[in-house]
């Protein structure tokens, strides 16, 4: 028969239990509103900026500067919130959500590259917008539920800009980038405390 | 959205338990929060405003009748209050955990941590 489990060790495992039923319940609460606005705006100024330039090389890179903006905006924005809410970013539901934001995104990177190597920068605007939703939806299941709603709506934006003509990536990115960032953020930051 | 009569009796966007609260020794609530279940249901609300039904009980790999049956216990001593709504046709029921509740969890953690403790100074 197998000796009784020691008090201290029933304990801790209590303890262990409670802290893991926690994080598995809990929701990730640190997704920064006013970081979002912040980086809606910068987009707004990357859409702009990108305006104008008809060799890809120039377009592209206006992009992945505003995203390299964007990633250091919003990444200060998260930790700044996080700690503040004393929401650890490293483990429970900040981790999950991390885990399932990042995947998309890698894949939108290697997309971009590949596209742009074989020169099929057409459906670019349209693959970085449903990539970026894609991560939205998937990390926003960990999150409050307006985050996955906007993860749709920049899935139903890239979708539509997947297919319409080339003019009108402009307004597919500002309206996505830049509108939604700014509207969704605002919303956050007003009902889940910056 | 159509609340129990309870949750009714209280007046609009409140929840309220359906009993008055069973005089417990502080040995007795001891055990009615220590039974693993339970333990999980009251963890879970304790990071959640509200949690439902079918929510808690994916979070804690449980079935009806035992979800349902520690929730009851758990209700009964007013550490919870439930909602019944209509989702649509399908039946909806919400769980939060009471002011009782969480002082109990509160309570419970601080047993477990003193127990720890006095088995480490010995």
């Amino acid at each position: 028969m197998a000796s009784p489990q020691p008090l201290h060790d029933r304990a801790l495992d209590n303890l262990r239990y409670i802290r893991d039923t926690m994080e598995r319940a809990g929701s990730f609460t640190a997704v920064p509103g006013w970081g979002m606005v912040a980086v809606g705006v910068t987009a707004l100024g990357a859409t702009l900026a990108a305006l104008n330039r008809p060799r890809d090389a120039d377009w592209l890179t206006v992009w992945l500067v505003e995203a390299v903006i964007a990633i250091t905006v919003g990444g200060w924005a998260l930790v700044r919130k996080g700690r503040a809410a004393a929401d650890p970013l490293l483990s429970g539901p900040g981790r999950r959500f991390g885990l399932a934001f990042l995947p998309p995104l890698v894949v939108g990177a290697l997309l971009t590259a590949a596209q742009h190597g074989t020169g099929a920068t057409r459906v670019l605007p349209g693959t970085w917008l449903l990539c970026y939703g894609t991560a939205v939806v998937t990390a926003g299941a960990f999150s409050a539920r307006i985050v996955p709603l906007m993860g749709l709506c920049f899935m139903a934006l890239g979708t539509a800009a997947l297919f319409t003509p080339v003019a009108w990536w402009p307004g597919f990115s500002a309206v996505g980038f830049g509108g939604l960032h700014i509207v969704f953020g605002t919303i956050i930051a007003r009902r889940y405390g910056g | 959205m159509a609340k129990s009569n309870a949750a009714r009796a209280a007046g609009p966007g409140r929840l309220a338990p359906r009993r008055t609260a069973p005089q417990l020794t502080p040995a007795e609530l001891d055990r009615l929060i220590h039974e693993r279940v339970r333990l999980g249901i009251v963890s879970a609300l304790a990071v959640n405003d509200k949690l439902t039904f079918n929510e808690l009980k994916g979070l804690l790999r449980v079935t009806d009748g035992n979800l349902s049956v520690h929730a009851r216990k758990l209700e009964e001593a007013l550490y919870l209050a439930c909602a019944k709504s209509f989702d649509g046709r399908v039946p909806r029921t919400e769980y939060r955990l009471t002011p009782l509740g969480r002082s109990a969890l509160e309570r419970y953690l601080d047993h477990m941590e003193a127990l720890i403790r006095a088995t480490r100074e010995r």
